[in-house]
């Protein structure tokens, strides 16, 4: 049985479980990364991030983080021109440390989260989403 | 600021003490990134909002820092635990010195 | 389904029983409920006038679960911050002696229906009317206003909100009488091929929808979701501007926004979609 290569990335890991694919980061979003950590060591689990794995429209790319326990979580497009998506500081107030938004992606990518608990220590994770380039320009 | 910026928010009417609630919230706005050319070949400048904050009587619900990447008409989801009564106070902050605030009074259950 | 909630639903092993699953071939067979209330049906049997399509399908049906989810909660679907400045411009007392729209018509639930059987022949006028035609005839004989632009935001803005208050009626578009004439006219259109890759309509939406052009998955090219709002622009986009895209990709000369080909292609196309639900304004990618 002969497998495409969607089909073998589907098989071997599922889509929820693309957080373990190993990173492919560039200098500017290590940079974002070791900042946000402030020297600490960057470990993984205790943040999850919920992409599509495949995005209809690279325009609007609907995006989940949690992180139970973080006072922030940084999140950063590793193939945009720049690096930069949001970050989530949660306040005394905040019921969840769970938020959703939109985001623009510029082509096939890893997004990735990055979590900074409240004991200072700094767990990330990331999710590859494709892009798709549509057929109709109009 | 940029034209016809109107923001939408759904909270809940009212709570009962250390209830918590999903919140969304939208706001039109082009978040023109800084990265497209106009026909001309030159680049648009950058204008987007880059400072989302949702707080209750005072209080931080969240915080977020916006860069280029998020969308246009920016969405958010997140989720207030309340103490009781009180009023919300969502605001946006634009690169050209605008703030737009919508408010959102919860009564309590 | 997209591959990801199949595999939800399945997991993994029965993908690999089946073997090859990655191609879509087909619209999928999601349920749309919007803001659990309005039930929106997505599929009926084809009307009568067409001769080669058995299931009329709603474009919702060929898109992703993500982007399907954008048009399940009116605070998601960004239309409808259009929508909300079309509320405001409903009310707005702009006419030359102070008239808004809601001063004749009130609330814009009066107009619930309305967006169904659009286009449809105007007595008065003689001519087949769109929105456009009744929303400018509004602003320009009775209230003393300019018209706005076909295409414009506020036509847009304000054709989106028309739409809103008729989800959920079935469209139910006059194919015979005076407007015969026009959807004969609009038919021609829709089957004839044009520029340089000489495409029809029909090539596409009808020979292919359900397949992939490129990564795109086609639909039938029904308009009851709109006008739509698409992702690529973030921003809603007119029947009208979707043909011209269309007709440009063939790589064509393509009629104008507003002409009397546009209108009786949209007349022709929107009975195509007799039996599916107004559902505009939309979410498509």
């Amino acid at each position: 049985m002969i497998f495409s290569r969607r089909e073998t990335l589907a098989l071997g890991l599922g889509a929820a479980a693309l957080g373990v694919l190993p990173f492919r980061v560039n200098a500017a979003t290590e940079d974002a990364i070791a900042e946000f950590a402030g020297g600490a060591d960057v470990g993984e689990g205790g943040v999850t991030l919920i992409a599509p794995e495949i995005a209809e429209n690279g325009n609007t790319v609907p995006i989940e983080v949690d992180a139970p326990g973080a006072t922030e979580v940084m999140v950063l497009a590793a193939g945009n021109p720049l690096p930069g998506v949001a970050t989530f500081e949660f306040g005394p107030l905040a019921g969840s440390h769970h938020a959703s938004t939109r985001i623009r992606l510029a082509g096939t990518q890893d997004v990735i989260a990055v979590a900074k608990m409240a004991d200072g220590s700094v767990v990330q994770t990331s999710a590859l989403v494709k892009v798709t380039i549509g057929g109709c320009g109009g | 600021m940029a034209d016809n910026v109107k923001p939408r928010v759904r909270a809940p009417r009212s709570t009962a003490a250390g209830e918590t609630h999903t919140l969304k919230t939208l706001i039109s706005h082009p978040m023109e990134s800084g990265q497209r050319k106009d026909s001309d070949g030159n680049t648009i400048p950058r204008s987007i909002i880059h400072r989302f904050t949702c707080e209750f009587d005072g209080e931080t619900v969240i915080d977020v820092t916006m860069e280029p990447a998020i969308s246009t008409n920016p969405y958010f989801e997140f989720e207030a635990k309340l103490p009781g009564a009180g009023e919300f106070v969502f605001t946006w902050y634009d690169d050209d010195g605008s703030v737009y605030t919508e408010t959102a009074t919860v009564e309590a259950a | 389904m997209n591959i990801k909630a199949f595999l939800a639903v399945t997991g993994a092993a029965a993908l690999v029983a089946s073997g090859a699953l990655a191609q879509q071939t087909g619209p999928d067979d999601d349920r749309l409920v919007v803001n659990n209330e309005i039930e929106v049906v997505t599929d009926a049997p084809a009307p009568d006038h067409m001769e080669f399509v058995r299931t009329i399908y709603s474009g919702w049906r060929f898109r992703s679960d993500e982007t399907q989810s954008l048009q399940m909660d009116d605070f998601d679907n960004p239309a409808f911050v259009f929508v909300d400045q079309a509320i405001d411009d409903w009310n707005a007392e702009m006419g030359a002696n102070g008239e808004s729209c809601a001063s004749c018509h009130e609330g814009p639930e009066s107009m619930r229906g309305l967006r169904a059987e659009l286009p449809r022949w105007d007595e008065d006028a003689g001519e087949v009317y769109t929105m456009e035609m009744y929303v400018n005839e509004c602003r320009t004989e009775r209230m003393g206003l300019d018209a706005w632009g076909w295409n414009s935001q506020d036509m847009r803005n304000m054709t989106a909100l028309l739409a809103s208050v008729s989800r959920g009626l079935p469209i139910n578009v006059a194919t015979d009488g005076p407007v015969r004439a026009a959807w004969e006219k609009g038919k021609e259109i829709y089957y004839t091929r044009f520029g340089q890759l000489e495409l029809a309509c029909a090539n596409c939406h009808e020979d292919n929808y359900g397949r992939m052009i490129r990564a795109d998955h086609l639909s039938q090219g029904q308009t009851n979701g709109f006008p739509v709002y698409r992702l690529k622009q973030a921003n809603l986009v007119s029947k009208h501007n979707r043909f011209r895209g269309c007709i440009r990709d063939t790589r064509a000369e393509t009629f104008s926004i507003g002409s009397p080909e546009f209108i009786a292609l949209e007349l022709y196309v929107a009975s195509r979609g007799n039996g599916l639900m107004v559902e505009g304004p939309s979410v498509r990618n």
